[in-house]
């Protein structure tokens, strides 16, 4: 078993600070035996949640907060993103792949969320924001049967 | 950070760090300037040597930059592509659309 713990973070909405998001979480997940290309795949997911609530959620406004949680609990890495953006109308056809609101957007990023991670799941309400939880089980790297890809 | 070169009519552009929506940013704005002021070029090579992760922002600027080339009538081509990069390339059907040169084939070269 793991130790759990639990990151919580608050960032302003600026690109600059998807960075740190994924540097932190590198740092919480060194404890844990995560492989090199596991820890890519997890950053990417994280990655594409702060971005959209940068980009689609503050549409860019750099005077947004994303609040982000990082927590691992009984061998369950739980990452919530959330912001206070204008939120989803319709999640479903959000998150179906290469739809995107936005031009030179390819409607990956909750593609990436779902293939990175073991279970994905959408809130949103119009005018008061979206919340991004995303999990993904840590132990028995060895015993479970190798990823479809 | 983004260095340009060329090399005859094709543009070479190195990315160096983390390829997200700050440096796609920097990379749509520097290049397609620079393809606006020098019509001649027609090709556009993208080093990603420098590049160790890459998500859905980095893959809209490549897709957007590939379309703006063919219209030129130029091709497009990424080299010094890490596994975890080309995984990316791979899962979003972009790897299809141009030549991608991975790090090890070009080392083992
Ligand atoms: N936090 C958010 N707030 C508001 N709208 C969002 C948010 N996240 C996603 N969306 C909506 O969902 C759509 C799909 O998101 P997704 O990340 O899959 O693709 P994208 O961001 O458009 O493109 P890409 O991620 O490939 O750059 C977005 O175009 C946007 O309309
Ligand atoms: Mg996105």
């Amino acid at each position: 078993m793991y130790k759990d713990n639990v990151v919580k973070l608050e960032l302003k909405s600026i690109g600059e600070n998807v960075a740190i998001a994924r540097m932190t979480l590198g740092s919480f997940l060194m404890m844990y035996d995560v492989s090199l290309s596991e820890l890519d795949e997890i950053k990417i997911a994280l990655s594409e949640a702060v971005s959209n609530s940068i980009i689609h959620g503050y549409g860019n406004h750099e005077d947004g907060v994303v609040r982000i949680i990082f927590a691992v609990q009984n061998d369950e890495l739980t990452i919530c993103v959330e912001d206070d953006g204008v939120g989803i109308s319709n999640i479903e056809q959000a998150m179906e792949p290469a739809f995107s609101t936005k031009m030179e957007h390819m409607g990956l990023g909750f593609v990436f969320m779902q293939t990175f991670m073991d279970k994905l799941m959408v809130e949103s309400e119009i005018g008061v924001g979206t919340r991004v939880t995303m999990q993904k089980a840590l132990l028995n790297q060895e015993a479970s049967e190798p990823q479809a890809m | 950070m983004l260095q340009l070169r060329t090399d005859d009519d094709t543009l070479v552009v190195s990315v160096v760090g983390d390829l997200d929506m700050v440096v796609a940013k920097e990379f749509r704005e520097t290049v397609d300037s620079y393809l606006f002021n020098h019509q001649w070029i027609k090709h556009l090579m993208v080093d990603l040597s420098g590049v160790n992760f890459m998500d859905s922002s980095g893959l809209g600027v490549i897709l957007g930059r590939y379309k703006l080339m063919r219209n030129r009538g130029g091709q497009m081509a990424l080299c010094g592509v890490n596994d975890g990069v080309y995984r990316v390339l791979e899962l979003s059907g972009v790897k299809k659309l141009m030549v991608i040169l991975r790090t090890a084939e070009e080392k083992a070269q």
